[in-house]
This record gives C-alpha cells, sequence and structure tokens, in this order.
C-alpha cells in the first residue's frame, strides 16, 4: 500500500466549512464547563490572600477558621510535599505561599466549607502575621543593583555576575557582523520602548472539582488547557502517583496560554483528602486578575540601520522582561521571534528574564513575541518614514524566505512571509484612501508553532463509524477539524466519525494544547493512525482473498486487488471490513504516538487603519485586514475564527488593557470594569485573508494558525497611529491620556 | 440566615426555590436549580455571561438577587430551543461558527434575541452597541454580528 510524501493536495472534507460537534451543546447551554459540575456531598473551596506585595508569613493561626460553623478543612502549604526540583516547587508555592507572600493576591490559605458564604466568612478567620518586605513591581527597577530581591539564589550561570539577583536568565542569539553593518547605513534609528502586562482575559475563571482519598487514589475535573500537566503538578505537589490521579478535562472557556498551569486544583485535592469530601474551588474574576498568568512587561532598546532604497543592514535589540515573582524563561521567545521576519547580515538580541512582586507570568498566545515585534516594527516603520519608503515595499525588500538563515539560527524551509507581504500589497485596503488624523499602518507577525507529544487511537466501530480518541482539550473547534482529518483519510462522511478528548486515565501523555499545536501535531496523529487502520483492513482483506498484502491496495474509500495478479474481487468498504472484523481477527484499531516535529513556521501581515481624536487621545479602529499563512486551513471558518480573536486581543493590548500597580504593589484594577478588553462597539469588521503555502512537515501541510495573529497588531497600530496624530509613541498601552498627552506636546 | 421561599416561572414551568436573602439570581439558577447555561465570567456585571431576561428585560443574573424574581417570567438559555429545534440564532450561531470556546455564547444568545424583539431590523453599529455588555474574548465579534444579521433577516422573512 503506498502511501504519498509529499503534502496531499486534492480533498473532499479538508477545506469545507462543517458543523462543529460540541455546537449544539454550547448553544443550548448543555456544555459542561469547569463550574458546571457538582457531586454528593460536595464542599466548596475559598482562598485567602496576600494582601502585600512582598511580606514574610510569620505565623498563620487556622485554628477559628476551623472551628467555624461548616467548616470542614483548611490548608496551608504544610499541607503540600516536597517536590525534586524547582520546576515543581515554583508551582507548589505559587499555589501556596511557603514563608513569603511575593505579590498581591499570592494565595496563602484555604477553607473547604458546606456552603459558599460559609466558606467566605471562614477565610476571614484565619490569622496571619507578616513582616511587610520592600517590594518591586517595574522590569528596570528590579534590575537595579539596589532593588529589593524577590527571590535569592535563583539565577542561572549565564546572568554575569554584580547584577541584581532578580534577572535570572539571559539569552543571546544572531549572527553576522554589527559595527560592519551599521557602518553600511544612511540612517539609524534607535529607541527605548516599554509595554504593560496584559491578561489573557478568558471569559471561564479557573474552576475544578477534585477529590483525594486517604489511599492517595484521586481525581480531579477542570477547566485545562492540558490534563496530563495537572495530573504531573497534583502528583508532585500532593506527593501522590500519576497513575492514582485522573484528570477529566472539561469544556473549556478560553484559555489563549494562562490555562497551561495549576493554581487551585493541589488546593481543592489537599482539602479534599483532609475532609474526605469532594471539594469545588471556582476563582473569582479578581483572584484571576490578581493571582493568575499576566504576561510579561517589558522594557527594550532597539536600533536598526537602513541604505536610502530601503536594505537593513544591520539590527539590534536588548529586551527585558518582567515575569513576576518566580524564574521564566519568556524571553527567549522574544529574543527568538524579535527578527524573524527579515533576512539580515547582522543580527543581534538580547535577553534577560527578570522577577518582580507580581503574579507568576503565563503563557499568552505566541508568548514573548507580540512585544519583541512591536519594537522591531515601529523602529522599521520609523526608518521608513524618515527614509520616505514605502513600508510594505521596503518589508518585502528584506523579507526573510526559503533558505534565509533566520536570525535565530534555524534556516527556513518553505514559508509564507513574502506572499502575505504582496497579498497585503494587491489587497484594496492598502490603497485606499484616507481622510484627515487617520493613519494606515502595518507589520508583520511570527510564531514558530510547535508540535510536541501527542498520543491518538482510531477505532472501527462495527457499524461502519469511526471513533478517535485524544488527549487535548478543544479549545476552539479542534474536534471538528480532527473529525475532518480522520474522515479525510478514511474517505468517509464527516458525520460518521467522532472525537472525544481522553481523561489522563485513558490515553498516553500528551503535550497542552499550546503553540499552535493541536491541528498540527493531532492531525498528524490522526491521520498516522488511520494509515495504521488502513493498513491493518488491507492485511485482513487479503487474507479473506488469500493474497498477499502487497496485492491489495486502499483506493476511493475501499481495500481493492493491485496489479494484474491479483484477480478478480469486489471491493470492500470500510463499513464492510468492520463489520466482520471479529471474524477476521478482532478489533480493528489504529494508534499514533509521536514527539512530532516539522510544525512549520507561520507568519503574518495586518493591515489597519486609524482615526485619532485630536482632542481626546482616543483611537478609533477603522479598517482591519489580515493576511495570513495557514498551510492548509483544516477548517477555514475557524482558521478565520483565530485570525480575528488573536488580533482583537492584540488591538486590546495595543490601546487599553494594562495592569496597574499602585505605589503599594497592589493590582488597582483586577476587574473587568478598569481591566478593558474590546467590545463589540469598539470593533470594525476584521476582515481575513488566508494564504495556503503547504508546510512540508505536515501529510496534508498544516501549519499552526491560533498565535501568529496576535503578533501584529500592536505594531500595526502603533504605526498607524504614529502617522494619524503625527507623533510617535514608545510605550503600550497607548491609552486616550497618555496619546493626548504626546500629541499635546508635540503641538 | 433565614432563607427565603420564592415562587417564580422560569422558561414558562412554574418553579418554586429556596434561597438566602444575599444570594444572586445566578447562583440560584446554577446551585440550587440546576440551571448552569448562564455562566459567572466576572460577579460585576460587565462580561454579560450571565445574561437571562425577567419579564422580557435583559438583566445580568450575578447582580439581582434570586429572591426578587418572585412572581417573575424568567428566560433563560436553556428555553431558548423549541425541543428538538434551536432557535434561528442558536442554529445560525452554528452555521457561521461564531462561537469558539462557547462560554459566552449563552449570554449572547439570549442578549441578542432580546435585542430582535426590540429592534428585529437593526444596524450593525446597533448590535454591535447592544452587545456591547457581553465580553467575547475568542471571535472578536465578527462572526457573531454577521450571525445576528443573518438570523434578524432570517427572522424577518427577508
Amino acid at each position: 500500500m503506498a502511501l504519498d510524501s509529499n503534502p496531499k493536495q486534492d480533498f473532499k472534507i479538508v477545506g469545507t466549512r462543517v458543523p462543529r460537534p460540541d455546537g449544539i451543546d454550547k448553544v443550548t447551554g448543555k456544555a459542561m464547563y469547569g463550574a458546571d459540575i457538582s457531586a454528593p456531598g460536595m464542599l466548596y473551596g475559598r482562598i485567602l490572600r496576600s494582601p502585600h506585595a512582598h511580606a514574610k508569613i510569620l505565623s498563620i493561626d487556622t485554628s477559628a477558621a476551623e472551628q467555624a460553623p461548616g467548616v470542614k478543612a483548611v490548608v496551608t502549604s504544610a499541607d503540600f510535599a516536597n517536590p525534586g526540583d524547582d520546576y515543581f516547587r515554583d508551582i507548589r508555592d505559587n499555589c501556596l505561599a511557603a514563608g513569603k507572600a511575593l505579590y498581591d493576591g499570592h494565595a496563602i490559605a484555604a477553607v473547604a466549607a458546606t456552603s459558599k458564604s460559609a466558606a467566605k466568612a471562614a477565610i476571614r478567620l484565619i490569622k496571619v502575621e507578616y513582616e511587610v518586605l520592600p517590594h518591586v513591581t517595574d522590569v528596570d527597577a528590579a534590575m537595579a543593583p539596589d532593588a529589593p530581591i524577590v527571590q535569592e539564589g535563583r539565577a542561572l550561570e549565564n546572568v554575569p555576575k554584580g547584577m541584581s539577583q532578580n534577572v535570572t536568565t539571559h539569552v543571546e542569539f544572531g549572527h553576522g557582523d554589527l559595527d560592519a553593518g551599521f557602518a553600511k547605513a544612511d540612517k539609524i534609528v534607535e529607541r527605548s520602548f516599554k509595554t504593560a502586562a496584559t491578561h489573557q482575559g478568558y471569559i471561564e475563571p479557573q474552576a475544578c472539582m477534585a477529590s483525594l482519598g486517604a489511599d492517595g487514589r484521586g481525581e480531579v475535573w477542570c477547566c485545562t488547557q492540558g490534563q496530563y500537566m495537572v495530573r504531573a503538578n497534583c502528583a508532585e505537589v500532593l506527593g501522590i502517583e500519576a497513575s492514582q490521579l485522573r484528570v477529566i478535562s472539561s469544556e473549556i472557556g478560553g484559555g489563549f496560554g494562562g490555562k497551561t498551569t495549576t493554581f487551585i486544583e493541589p488546593v481543592a485535592l489537599a482539602l479534599s483528602r483532609k475532609s474526605g469530601k469532594p471539594v469545588k474551588i471556582v476563582m473569582t474574576r479578581e483572584e484571576v486578575l490578581r493571582a493568575t498568568g499576566p504576561t510579561v512587561s517589558t522594557s527594550m532598546d532597539v536600533k536598526i540601520g537602513m541604505t536610502k532604497d530601503g536594505r537593513i543592514t544591520a539590527a539590534k535589540a536588548d529586551l527585558r522582561y518582567q515575569g513576576g515573582a518566580f524564574p521564566n524563561g519568556t524571553v527567549e521567545f522574544g529574543a527568538q521571534a524579535a527578527f524573524a521576519a527579515y533576512d539580515l547580515e547582522a543580527v543581534q538580541t538580547l535577553g534577560w528574564s527578570v522577577m518582580t512582586n507580581r503574579p507568576k507570568e503565563v503563557a499568552y498566545r505566541a508568548p514573548g513575541a507580540p512585544t519583541a515585534i512591536y519594537a522591531v516594527e515601529s523602529v522599521v516603520d520609523e526608518l521608513c518614514q524618515d527614509l520616505g519608503l514605502d513600508p510594505l515595499d521596503v518589508r518585502i525588500k528584506n523579507a526573510a524566505r526559503k533558505g534565509t538563515l533566520s536570525a535565530y539560527g534555524p534556516t527556513f524551509d518553505e514559508i509564507g512571509l513574502l506572499a502575505t507581504l504582496e497579498a497585503a500589497k494587491a489587497h484594496p485596503h492598502y490603497s485606499a484612501p484616507l481622510g484627515p488624523n487617520q493613519g494606515r499602518g502595518l507589520s508583520c507577525g511570527f510564531w514558530f508553532n510547535f508540535g510536541g507529544n501527542t498520543c491518538v487511537s482510531l477505532n472501527l466501530n462495527d457499524d461502519g463509524t469511526v471513533g478517535v480518541v485524544e488527549g487535548n482539550p478543544d479549545i476552539g473547534g479542534s474536534r471538528a477539524s480532527i473529525s475532518m482529518m480522520a474522515a479525510e483519510e478514511l474517505d468517509i462522511p464527516y458525520d460518521k466519525v467522532r472525537t472525544v478528548i481522553a481523561d489522563t486515565s485513558s490515553l498516553g501523555f500528551n503535550d497542552v494544547t499550546d503553540g499552535s499545536r493541536v491541528t498540527f501535531a493531532v492531525g498528524l496523529a490522526t491521520i498516522e493512525a488511520a494509515r495504521a487502520a488502513k493498513r491493518e483492513m488491507c492485511s485482513r482483506v487479503a487474507k479473506i482473498w488469500g493474497l498477499e498484502e502487497d496485492a491489495v491496495t486502499w483506493e476511493d474509500g475501499c481495500v481493492k486487488p493491485a496489479g494484474p495478479n491479483a484477480g478478480e474481487h469486489p471491493p470492500m468498504s470500510l463499513a464492510e471490513i468492520a463489520a466482520i472484523a471479529n471474524n477476521t481477527g478482532g478489533p480493528i484499531a489504529g494508534h499514533h504516538e509521536v514527539n512530532a516535529d516539522g510544525a512549520g513556521v507561520s507568519f503574518g501581515v495586518h493591515l489597519v487603519d486609524t482615526e485619532v481624536d485630536p482632542e481626546t487621545g482616543a483611537t478609533k479602529i477603522l479598517r482591519y485586514t489580515i493576511f495570513q499563512d495557514a498551510g492548509k486551513a483544516v477548517h477555514p471558518d475557524y482558521v478565520e475564527g483565530q485570525m480575528q480573536g488573536g488580533a482583537v486581543q492584540g488591538i486590546g493590548w495595543a490601546l487599553n488593557e494594562e495592569y496597574i500597580y499602585g505605589e503599594d504593589g497592589r493590582l488597582q484594577n483586577p476587574g473587568f470594569l478598569d481591566y478593558r478588553v474590546p467590545v463589540a462597539s469598539d470593533l470594525p469588521p476584521i476582515e481575513t485573508v488566508i494564504l495556503e503555502i503547504p508546510n512540508p512537515g505536515h501529510p496534508y501541510g498544516v501549519r499552526g494558525v491560533g498565535e501568529t495573529p496576535i503578533v501584529p497588531p500592536l505594531a500595526a497600530i502603533a504605526n498607524a497611529v504614529s502617522r494619524a496624530a503625527g507623533v510617535r509613541l514608545t510605550e503600550l498601552p497607548m491609552s486616550p491620556p497618555r496619546l493626548l498627552k504626546a500629541i499635546t506636546e508635540n503641538a | 440566615m433565614k432563607t427565603i421561599h420564592v415562587e417564580t416561572t422560569i422558561n414558562g414551568d412554574a418553579t418554586e426555590f429556596l434561597c438566602a436573602p444575599d444570594e444572586s439570581l445566578l447562583d440560584v439558577l446554577r446551585d440550587r436549580l440546576g440551571l448552569t447555561g448562564a455562566k459567572e465570567g466576572c460577579g460585576t456585571g460587565d462580561c454579560g455571561a450571565c445574561s437571562v431576561t425577567v419579564d422580557g428585560r435583559l438583566v445580568c443574573s450575578c447582580l439581582m438577587l434570586g429572591a426578587e424574581a418572585q412572581d417573575a417570567q424568567i428566560e433563560t438559555i436553556e428555553g431558548m430551543a423549541d425541543g428538538e429545534t434551536l432557535h434561528p440564532l442558536q442554529r445560525v450561531f452554528l452555521e457561521e461558527a461564531a462561537l469558539q470556546c462557547g462560554v459566552c455564547t449563552p449570554g449572547i444568545l439570549v442578549a441578542a434575541k432580546a435585542l430582535l424583539e426590540k429592534n428585529p431590523d437593526p444596524t450593525d453599529t446597533e448590535v454591535r452597541y447592544w452587545l456591547a455588555g457581553n465580553l467575547c474574548r475568542c471571535t472578536g465579534y465578527d462572526k457573531i454580528i454577521k450571525a445576528v444579521q443573518t438570523a434578524a433577516a432570517e427572522m424577518r422573512g427577508a
């Protein structure tokens, strides 16, 4: 049976817009999210949080809370185990503080009680004695030699001696001779930028229900991007065996990277173990904003040299990212992504990870890339303005392409950057006229994409239908795209396939739903599992016909005789083979386990028109068009949805969203009223143009599409605003007061 | 705290429940009546995920007390379809992929239905302002606005 090794080109099902299998439940209110489950005898958990940005915990007295009406258990970090490595100890210490409260909102202790109100009342009875310590929340301040130290002894060896202990890692990427490159430039622009931390802003707060017996056996139901990650974290933090803990992922109400770690699951398990009852914890929005995954905030310097005809001669970036109160490595992604869109002879990026008294940073869609690319694309745009060059022509002239040695090391294979730039140039949006106080901006965007560890089982049922079992929570329609790829490969109708998400006890390990990996890697594993099932079907039919296996072939959804000597046999369909499987050797299934490589990088270009009100500093988005290479868009509706949703999150980052800390180190805007994400009336339609440059690393040419769309908006909008307002801001968000001040000072 | 006995009508069914004086209608729906279609995204009336109608008026059920539901007519997402037949808004949301994670979807559908009952032929701007109280973080709203308009046209018989 021959299987083509090049990406498939002709499709029957992939590329169509079929209904999603979880749709009816989601429009009728039946779908079960994290907070929607309950169990007999269930208790409600509630967490006490630090009011201080940085404080030594001298004592915790839980005796009054334990005696309060309805309270069945109180836990502190003393109820957790002692994991063997830093990664899990950090997870543990973020779930419940050990020794020091490291940020405003850091969890200190928790109670489980028979009602929400009893739990809420009981946490007020926990007496915590603090010794308040000096704090730091700004990245540059945290790098100063005399800054308060968030945690001691956490720096890696690559951090030069003499720096603040808050600096935990240093990275460097690049190639070529920078001095020679800058010497060739006709114009050099060097600017410093700052960006505020933002939050993923998923509408569903973290929620879980956990049950753990004295025998170490337990179950967790939770909204997560990775049930296997929850299992590993909980097993380490609780000191139990992974095999004894079954984690079930609920429907998930958004994550965007923010649900790739654990906050409440180990706490609920500890409360359950102590009380002997199932415990449910649902975070409030205030808890979500104060204590779960914001992004980094940054301080960055970028220097780029350009010839007067628009060729970049050298480029340098120095990125300083604070990631909260624990070591983090997000700056590495930023440093790698910063100049990915360019074919450069001389380039260098430096990155520094910094700790502050803020919540531990968690991934948010293309983590680290939007801010770095904002700084780079702002400087490229300023050079275009200074030299009187068309910003799209300059990007085309310098664009990375197949064979380019990327700024972060690898040499690119087939990539879609040039195609997206040319599509943007040809689009009517680029030449549409603009009015007064209006400006057009653009930016390139990039994300690496990821494959990772993946298991899929594909089972043939005796009625000719197919079940696919995969292990990645469906965060935006992936059950549809996985079913489509299975149906395509088996040549059966889409509605004959049902894909379900396994719990941790039902399938081997899968990495979390992140890095735009699911449609790529789970899709790849599904196709390979289907091919394994096809090989088995061929083998069964060969036996029935008394032929060698190479004398049959899979064609048009059937096993057929192959070659002139195979004889005349009527083709056998999947349904016919499945119906008699029990008589030909037993059930037929295909499996595939892989650490998937070849994810294929993703590029996009965003075009945006803005209008700035010079009297208020308010920016309105007038028109927005996205061009992105999807490799192959399996379900175009949901590819468009990823592009539109990511762009709007980027619009929020550019214009409104901002973590605001007071002098006291406390978060001042922990609610959706003051942490303002974009609403429908802020926005125009978001137009999308999907390009399909097949990824050689996937049987159908698929590339991940989820992350890249959040990358360009920050710079595209900054560039549009600078042209509309006649003044360039170097700080995000470009909120009305900040822009008004710049306009006023420029006047 | 003594509980309060409330008699109300939910999705056309006469319903009785006991609730604490400080308990929100959302908590009553979710925790006491098992109607978990309405979601709590913020608890402060900023996200609209808990939208229901009370005597025809669109409200955030997290901002209303359960005790205030006495003698009211409450409609939730669970009452929107007629048996197996989806409401046009529900069907078009699926056909046009106007949802991704789906957690804001019940609130948006309830809000959109309330809009079309008041204004069967809204402009895009009117739809966008009416739905400005319903946060969606996944879709960028584009497909939601289009789906509301498709359903509105269908319901007008256009």
